[in-house]
């Protein structure tokens, strides 16, 4: 058989190739070749063909029946032969692959191999892709070669021994030894690796770090090396544009961080070779930038002392005007990360910043985002605003969703003006509509009902933006859910902020209609434009025609608008003496929590919290319920407060009878609320006295009835519940504990553990004193995710002291509403 | 450093070296959706990507693009260096580098960066040290003819 062709005119041939299927021959061709060489273990022709595999692999051809062959040639006496040898075990053979532990024995004898540059091979494929059996094995040998005096081996044993502490993290102890005196080192290699290694050690570590602290005093050393590094002359050897050896000071910087972190006399230590390399290093290059980068992050992270801080956030904004894209990046990234710390020195540089908005990198723009959000406050909210909202317009649409969802939050917490609010919400709402979350829309419906003042002129201009343009979904949601309930005020004219348009009913409905056949209306929009429609039959004198709209839909295909079109029907007919309470103006939502009663009657006997989830306020959508069951239309959300309005004002007919079937309702009415709730169900008229005195409708977070956790000795402790909005998962439980004794109750300490399922945050307390004669009370929040949604236990430990004499009690705490874990 | 690629223009791979242990299926899957994404990136663009939760720092260098897979922690101007410095060191090695070098002679290519990172860090500062080590390490092969790498020494 012929010599195998050699590995340079293999490469020159497959370039010759001009098809995919063309080259694939030829590389099926000589695979075969291959293979047939590898059958007659030839021993001279090895190498070349693993080599030639190594190529046809690296072009994405199937290479594993070499992996053996690597291994003969590792456990050849040729250096040539090793050498391609454990590049092809890097290669080819990961820790998945069943043939890689029998290199542990080629590995063990290499590494004790006279020559350094076969131990070399052997150190270097063990680093990168050693498993952890290996590891294991040849753990003793690294360690060994840690402490030789051949500084080419020693540098390279230190990073083999990080990828062992990688991988088994128990040995890390048999490395300290060898740790010594690895910083005494002059070779610049063992010098960066070492570096590289204490700080695996330190990052993983507690008791090394702290070992390393303060018994083996490696700041100062860190300090002194640095120190050298800049001080000292030109080195042509590890000069990098008159940089004295680059890679060495940005590790000892990153070592410094990690242990000057939380560590008073440490961050002491390095404060003035901090200064110094951040005063003192040359910008003009990437070199230099990347040193004081990694000093600004030391300095942040370390305690260090305010001057430096400012030093280095003045860095970060110098960084900022930099002509270089990558060095603004990195200083955005950076000043997002101090942006809470910060935050004065931050917003100095606010318009350098803003002007960022504008660049034409995306990350850039992103993270120019991002900081903008941190940076908004009551006093820049107008400028910032406008800046955003020109973002807005004009940026990516991947961006478009996070900047609305920005703007809303943003304009929620600092919005200076009710008519500010609704005109930036209604610019976001017509700039970027489709790209809104759609928990905005809710949240945007329960904003506008709040501002009553506003109705009229929130309503005119949804209105007009609707006739505009009907595409963005979110918009026409909120647009049609405000006609229907203000649109009296819209054809009244009544406008008072701008000029009132004149227009009619129908009109109005034209529009309204015009959403329902629309082809680019979702089933959702087409709800809320026919719930709109029907609600201004108490708004509107033109009955026949919502009538008429009404039951065409009474058999659309769409099950949704059939099962309302049906249900709005059946209140034309059969129960039209209730359909103006029905359809009554929404009272205020408001945001807080509520006590049982309220919430038993919006169950409707239902035992998850589903329909409480329903987030669409004024939909009626109750799959599972049958369409003529005015008891189901009554459990729906938007109903149910309108009853409350009501009941007063015509107490005779309507009244009785609805009183009559919530009544109903609460008997029905399925797993009660906990001990907490005090109101009993069966007593109608009670039920609605709760109901008017507290706003019935309320915002999905706030429907979990507060409970007793625990009542002993005269101290209670109830749970308040919150449901966190942006995290469903969340249930955020506010504590408050009071004391009925005559003497205070100090030193009030509460601490709780859940389930290992649960995870726990508990927020510091308002205060450790619980006053007597229930003069006031401690709160303190928790806040427990609940990921597998199961159900909520706690245990709780109370330690307070009283009357002069400490007192410690547990207690469980299992009554807790099903609403709140589900 | 999590992992390293070569690749050319018309996103042909030159080169790939991986720290962390991934199945062959996943290598190629990262390598194609990288490739794709930062040679759909405009050239006026910033050098640093984030791509699923690592930072990318890549850098162009005539017709091959220098692709880093670095973790939360490192410092991507300094992974820039590193580049710098690899590219220096084969430029210093075959003489003015370029791509078809790197094609013809991968595995040298290989073993010049395997002298100068390990396990993802740099295990040498020194430009010298590491050419000296190459240097020595290509005298050791049998069958060596001549002084110069361009000559195929030990042709496998």
């Amino acid at each position: 058989m012929p010599a195998p062709i050699r590995l340079r005119e293999l490469i020159r041939t497959i370039r010759t190739a001009r098809t995919q299927a063309e080259e694939r021959e030829m590389i099926q061709k000589e695979c075969a070749a291959i293979r047939s060489s590898f059958r007659e273990e030839d021993n001279t022709y090895r190498c070349r063909n693993v080599a030639k595999l190594l190529y046809m692999h690296m072009l994405g051809y199937p290479a594993h029946f070499g992996q053996l062959e690597c291994l003969k040639l590792i456990a050849s006496q040729k250096f040539t032969d090793k050498r391609i040898g454990y590049l092809g075990a890097m290669l080819l053979l990961d820790e998945r692959q069943d043939v890689h532990l029998l290199m542990t024995n080629c590995i063990k004898n290499d590494l004790n191999h006279s020559t350094q540059y076969v131990q070399g091979l052997a150190l270097c494929t063990l680093g990168c892709m050693g498993s952890s059996e290996m590891c294991r094995d040849l753990a003793g040998e690294v360690e060994k070669l840690l402490k030789t005096s051949n500084s080419y081996l020693r540098k390279k044993a230190a990073l083999c021994a990080v990828h062992v502490i990688r991988k088994v993290p128990e040995l890390m102890e048999m490395f300290l030894p060898a740790t010594k005196n690895l910083l005494s080192e002059k070779n610049h290699g063992v010098l960066h690796t070492s570096v590289v290694l204490l700080t695996e050690m330190c990052e993983r570590s507690p008791d090394m770090l702290s070992h390393f602290r303060k018994n083996e005093k490696l700041v100062p050393q860190l300090v002194r090396i640095l120190k050298n590094l800049i001080m000292s002359g030109y080195s042509p050897e590890h000069d990098v544009s008159g940089i004295s050896d680059p890679f060495l000071q940005v590790r000892i910087l990153r070592l410094l961080r990690i242990l000057g972190k939380g560590d008073d006399d440490s961050s002491e230590a390095m404060n003035d070779i901090l200064a110094q390399v951040a005063t003192n290093t040359e910008t003009s290059k990437n070199v230099g930038n990347a040193i004081l980068y990694e000093t600004v992050l030391t300095i942040m992270d370390i305690k260090s002392e305010s001057g430096l801080r400012v030093l280095a956030i003045n860095i970060l904004g110098r960084f900022l005007l930099n002509n270089d894209k990558n060095i603004r990046y990195v200083a955005l990234t950076s000043l997002l990360k101090t942006v809470q710390t910060d935050h004065n020195a931050v917003q100095r540089h606010r318009s350098t910043i803003v002007d960022c908005l504008k660049d034409l990198d995306v990350s850039i723009k992103r993270r120019a985002m991002e900081l903008s959000f941190a940076l908004v406050n009551g006093n820049n909210i107008r400028g910032m605003m406008k800046e955003l909202l020109y973002f807005l317009d004009s940026c990516d649409p991947d961006f478009k969703a996070d900047c609305a969802s920005g703007i809303f939050l943003a304009a929620e917490k600092y919005a200076p003006s009710k008519r500010w609010h609704i005109d930036t919400i209604m610019r976001v709402l017509t700039t970027a509509g489709s790209y809104v979350r759609d928990d905005s829309v809710p949240n945007l419906i329960q904003l506008i009902t709040n501002s009553v003042e506003m109705h009229a002129y929130t309503v005119q201009r949804l209105y007009k933006a609707l006739l505009d343009d009907i595409s963005q979904q979110p918009l026409v949601q909120v647009a049609s859910w405000c006609i229907g309930e203000y649109g009296d005020l819209l054809v009244s004219g009544q406008c008072e902020e701008e000029e009132p348009i004149q227009v009619s009913e129908d009109e109005v409905l034209d529009v309204l209609e015009g959403l329902l056949v629309s082809n680019l209306s979702t089933p959702v929009t087409r709800g809320y434009s026919l719930t709109a429609i029907m609600k201004l039959s108490t708004r509107f004198s033109s009955l026949n025609r919502i009538k008429k709209v009404v039951s065409i839909y009474g058999s659309s295909i769409d099950v949704e608008l059939q099962q309302r079109a049906v249900e709005y029907n059946a209140l034309f007919k059969k129960y039209d003496h209730m359909r103006p309470a029905l359809l009554e103006r929404m009272p205020i939502m408001e945001k807080t929590a509520t006590n049982g009663p309220s919430e038993t009657v919006q169950t409707n006997g239902e035992t998850d919290s589903t329909i409480l989830d329903t987030k669409h306020l004024p939909s009626i959508s109750q799959p599972a319920s049958q369409a003529n069951d005015l008891l189901d239309l009554l459990g729906g959300n938007d109903v149910v407060p309108i009853i409350q309005t009501t009941v007063p004002t015509k107490p005779a007919s309507a009244g009785g009878e609805l009183l009559d079937l919530l009544g109903d309702l609460s008997l029905t009415g399925g797993p009660t609320p906990t001990p907490a709730s005090s109101v009993p169900m069966s007593q109608p008229p009670f039920l609605l006295d709760g109901l008017t005195s507290q706003p019935l409708f309320n915002d999905i977070a706030a429907v979990i009835p507060p409970m007793t956790a625990y009542n002993k000795n005269g101290l209670i402790i109830e749970f308040t519940f919150e449901r966190s909005n942006p995290n469903p998962n969340i249930a955020v439980i506010t504590i408050h504990a009071t004391n009925s004794t005559e003497a205070d109750m100090t030193e009030f300490v509460f601490q709780a553990a859940v389930p290992k399922t649960f995870q726990l945050q508990l927020l510091s307390p308002s205060s450790n004193v619980v006053p007597a004669f229930n003069q006031g009370s401690v709160t303190q929040v928790i806040r427990v995710l609940n990921p597998q949604k199961q159900q909520l236990r706690m245990r709780i430990k109370l330690t307070y002291t009283h009357k002069g004499s400490p007192v410690q009690d547990l207690a469980e705490v299992n009554n807790f509403p099903p609403q709140s874990w589900q | 450093m999590q992992f390293m690629l070569l690749f050319s223009r018309q996103g042909k791979l030159r080169l790939q070296k991986w720290y962390v242990p991934l199945s062959d299926k996943e290598k190629k899957k990262i390598t194609r959706e990288l490739v794709q994404t930062v040679l759909a990136r405009k050239p006026k663009m910033c050098s640093f990507l984030e791509w699923r939760d690592l930072k990318i720092v890549y850098k162009r260098y005539a017709s091959l693009y220098f692709c880093c897979a670095i973790e939360d922690q490192d410092n991507e101007l300094i992974t820039l260096e590193i580049i710098h410095r690899y590219v220096e060191l084969l430029d210093k090695y075959f003489g003015s580098v370029c791509e078809l070098d790197i094609i013809f002679n991968f595995e040298k290519a290989y073993f010049i960066l395997d002298e100068f990172l390990l396990g993802g860090e740099a295990q040498e500062t020194s430009k010298k040290n590491v050419l000296k080590a190459i240097e020595q390490a290509d005298l050791l092969q049998e069958n060596f003819s001549s002084q110069s790498p361009h000559n195929c020494l030990s042709t496998p």
